[in-house]
């Protein structure tokens, strides 16, 4: 039977607080896992949105001129850059959600589950997520 | 009640939906990407987009029937991914329950609409 004593000296290790998330160091994975969730919780939020696109984009050709007019002329007193501004945040958000959902199937798939193979795949998420971010949206706002 | 808790006699509760879900959330990911890979090569291939091929794309019945299925897997998955989320973060049983059902609200108001707009066209 183990001392009781001694077990109650063990370090013990809680859950984050709020207060600590700003000086914690994550690892490339633990970036990653985050940016998984507040992408798709961000997707989430501004589903009705997207929606709205759709709707615009696919209706009549008026409606399709009022499409491409939010990413100039704004929407209502949003101007046309901040609306740029947020697709391209929804751009980043699925391309990183893709991205890192593809890794997911794959370590499921593979069963890569060494430090190494999992710190390697997450820097990649990282950089080609944010490299494709780049491309978009150096269409987006100079093409 | 604890002699019933441990070896062969322990009571295995819940409602078992664990796998389910994690399944259901692999499931609906490989549609939503297949789907975006058979989107964006239509976008690529062929002249510039303007109103008439944008809306020739969602014309076709085969890709009514394939936006049909991912607008159900987005509401599936995105309810998966949201729940974990608030049963993550949000302790008070009350607030939520309340969050959940927000999200469930807002998750079939989407699909409705986006529904809607795919068989107007």
């Amino acid at each position: 039977m183990a001392d009781t004593t001694q077990q109650q000296q063990r370090p013990v290790y809680r859950n984050i607080h709020v207060t600590q998330i700003a000086r914690y160091r994550l690892p490339p994975a633990g970036i990653v896992s985050i940016l998984h969730r507040a992408s798709g919780a961000l997707m989430f939020l501004l589903l009705p949105f997207v929606i709205w696109l759709f709707d615009v984009s696919l209706t009549s050709e008026i409606s399709y001129a009022r499409f491409t007019s939010t990413f100039v002329a704004g929407l209502g007193w949003l101007p046309g850059w901040f609306m740029k501004l947020v697709a391209l945040s929804l751009i980043w958000a699925y391309l990183h959600h893709f991205l890192a959902g593809a890794r997911h199937l794959w370590m499921d798939v593979a069963h890569t589950v060494s430090k190494e193979e999992g710190h390697l795949s997450a820097i990649s998420t990282l950089v080609s997520s944010g490299a494709l971010t780049l491309v978009f949206g150096f269409k987006l706002f100079f093409s | 009640m604890t002699d019933k808790s441990f070896g062969s006699r322990r009571l295995v509760v819940g409602a078992h939906y664990g796998l389910r879900d994690w399944m259901a959330q692999r499931v609906t990911a490989l549609l939503m990407a297949l789907f975006t890979v058979a989107l964006g090569a239509q976008l690529l291939l062929g002249p510039k987009l303007g109103y008439d091929r944008w809306a020739a794309i969602f014309s076709a019945q085969w890709m009514k029937f394939l936006t049909f299925i991912v607008i159900v897997a987005l509401l599936y998955h995105a309810w998966i991914g949201m729940r974990d989320i608030w049963m993550d973060y949000v302790k008070p049983v009350g607030v939520k329950i309340a969050l959940q059902v927000f999200t469930l609200a807002w998750l079939v108001g989407c699909t409705g609409w986006a529904v809607q707009v795919l068989w107007r066209l």
